[in-house]
């Protein structure tokens, strides 16, 4: 493909890179040796990578060539470089969910996410780094040190899925996955100035993605661009009979929606909720958003303000519901079939108290205690099930906004990337900042993140679009239309000045435990 | 109306099977009894006629058809299993020894 060469892959775009190796213009193997390249000499000082599979993506590189020079079909992502949020098992690949007590956990299975991705064609470079059971904001709890923000190592890349933003803002990989249960795609796509997209619930199948809390969790794609973000859903969405709670809806053309936006949003009414701005947010973000707001006018979006009344519920419903459904996915880590076994314990009981409290973090600890907290008989009916009627609340005020509008445009986060051990001490303050995103996990409409400005510390800024449950075409082409206005998306952060080791940028606090 | 002991983050502890260190305890009985006092804002929310929302999406739980597949196989059940014994997962004894008197007791 004309443009691209394959020793500056940086920047480059999913569709260039997969139209390049389809029509024979570039090997496979030499975009995924140029990535691996760059992982080598660079993530070292970024820490996103918790597992590099070298020989395994060198193998489905030259499966890719072998294909494409017999003529064949390499798939429609051939020769892709992509990474992996390590919550996605990966058959014969260590999977530990940031945790030491999955830590030499090498699955028999293979989660549908990536076997899709496999068969598309595209290369899998690694596993990337988490906070430890996806629970977190910042990636702070992974129990194999936190991840550096490309855009200022000094700064977190966000959470959950802070590897899987880092890596492809640095350009370590070409695409991404993650998973998002309260914001955990959306927000450190937000804070590394890339897109990131929480589908409709079931929209992406579950199976083989650790569970943190199954009613909220939902896999999704990280891309460079909308463009990047939509293929990449596309070949990961769809019906899975292994997962009961996958939706039966057929994909849509997301790529085509994307691109149709380019052309205009004439008529798409853009809802802004009230809630979502003011009080508590970072006045910088706050003008982005709306100056990215006027411009959606100026595509030709008519804009309609609105409110979600039960916002101010959200962030204390989500946390009711996450943390009891998380008490008992986690019940299943007991030091009996995989993972992490403390050797001294001399009964059952103490093999189940003692691998558990050695074994988790402190992260997941707390909301093991909080969620076992609300579940407790006498509790259930004042925590547990008021948090399931709030969360009707909040869901039925998104039904009542897209009767008035097409799309809702919010900020993703209310604060941008911030510094190590900044918000560590106090996890409620932590949990506050997911206000803009937990929302949609509750309700199950698919939303996303992309950039729309900087801040003056040179920080990403990411805006947030909603869209009606399954209705993420209609999201793709808002989202498409602002980022051909734009050019935000294009700017890429200074490679790391440092070394392969990291040595040169010293730790940051808590980066062993 | 505050709320959370050191005892009662003990007793949530056993029933979750978490060994706590002092330190942790002391900790976790801040944490929750701040995470508790902001979460008591949805009593205020009247919800007498709404109905619990158990999942984001409303589906009939699907049958697929009942097809024998090949299971895992016992191999590979075991592998990540830090401790076995054959064809079984090994856990501390639970079940005294035949003719022996169990630890501490008459």
């Amino acid at each position: 493909m004309a443009g691209l060469d394959v020793r500056d892959v940086r920047g480059a775009g999913i569709a260039q890179l997969a139209d390049g190796v389809r029509a024979g213009q570039v090997k496979a193997r030499d975009l995924t040796e140029a990535y691996l390249d760059r992982v080598t000499r660079l993530d070292g000082a970024l820490g996103a990578f918790l597992l590099v599979d070298r020989d395994g993506a060198r193998r489905q590189a030259d499966e890719i060539d072998r294909k494409v020079a017999a003529g064949g079909d390499a798939g429609p992502l051939a020769g892709v470089p992509i990474a992996l949020k390590d919550i996605f098992v990966t058959r014969g690949i260590e999977t530990t969910c940031g945790s030491k007590i999955l830590r030499g956990f090498v699955p028999p299975y293979e989660s549908t996410v990536s076997q899709r991705l496999a068969d598309a064609g595209t290369v899998m470079l690694g596993k990337l780094n988490m906070d430890e059971f996806a629970m977190g904001s910042s990636n702070e709890n992974s129990s194999r040190g936190p991840v550096r923000n490309p855009w200022s190592l000094d700064h977190v890349p966000g959470g959950s899925s802070g590897g899987s933003a880092a890596a492809l803002a640095a350009s370590l990989c070409a695409g991404s996955f993650g998973t998002d249960t309260g914001g955990s795609i959306r927000q450190p796509a937000a804070m590394c100035g890339v897109v990131g997209v929480k589908p409709t619930y079931g929209r992406v199948s579950r199976y083989g993605v650790i569970a943190f809390a199954s009613s909220l969790d939902h896999p999704g794609p990280f891309g460079r661009t909308v463009d990047d973000a939509a293929a990449l859903l596309e070949v990961i969405a769809g019906p899975d009979p292994r997962d009961a709670t996958s939706v039966p809806s057929p994909v849509g053309r997301y790529r085509e929606a994307a691109r149709a936006g380019r052309s205009g949003i004439a008529g798409l009414r853009v809802g802004v909720p009230a809630e979502y701005f003011g009080s508590g947010m970072d006045t910088e973000i706050e003008a982005a958003v709306r100056t990215a707001i006027d411009e959606l006018g100026r595509a030709g979006a008519e804009l309609v303000p609105l409110s979600l009344p039960h916002t101010r519920y959200a962030i204390a419903t989500y946390y009711l519901i996450c943390t009891a459904e998380a008490s008992s996915n986690l019940a299943r880590y007991d030091g009996i079939r995989y993972g992490y076994r403390d050797p001294e314990a001399r009964s059952l009981e103490e093999l189940y108290t003692r691998t558990r409290g050695q074994g988790f973090g402190l992260e997941p600890k707390r909301r093991i205690m909080l969620g076992t907290y609300v579940l407790r008989s006498g509790y259930y009916d004042a925590y547990y099930n008021q948090a399931l009627k709030a969360r009707r609340k909040v869901a039925d005020d998104f039904s009542a906004a897209f009767a008035r509008c097409d799309v809702l445009v919010t900020p993703t986060s209310p604060i941008p990337a911030f510094k190590f051990g900044e918000k560590t001490k106090d996890p409620l303050q932590m949990y506050l900042a997911d206000v803009m995103t937990v929302a949609a996990n509750l309700a199950g409409v698919p939303a996303m993140s992309q950039c729309c400005g900087f801040t003056r510390a040179g920080l990403p800024i990411g805006m947030q679009t909603i869209a009606a449950p399954l209705a993420e075409e209609t999201m793709f082409r808002a989202a498409g239309a602002y980022e051909a206005r734009t050019s935000w998306h294009r700017r890429l952060p200074a490679d790391p000045v440092g070394s392969s080791v990291g040595s040169s940028t010293g730790s940051p606090p808590g980066a062993t435990r | 109306m505050s709320r959370i002991r050191p005892e009662d983050v003990r007793e949530i502890a056993a029933l979750a099977r978490l060994a706590l260190t002092d330190e942790e305890v002391a900790r976790m009985t801040g944490d929750l009894d701040a995470i508790l006092g902001h979460v008591e804002a949805l009593r205020e929310l009247d919800t007498t006629s709404t109905e619990p929302m158990t999942h984001a999406v409303p589906f009939d739980c699907p049958l697929r058809p009942d097809l024998e597949e090949p299971p895992l196989s016992v191999e590979e059940a075991l592998r990540n299993a830090p401790r076995r014994d054959q064809g079984f997962f090994q856990v501390p004894r639970i079940v005294p020894a035949s003719g022996a008197t169990p630890d501490g007791e008459g």
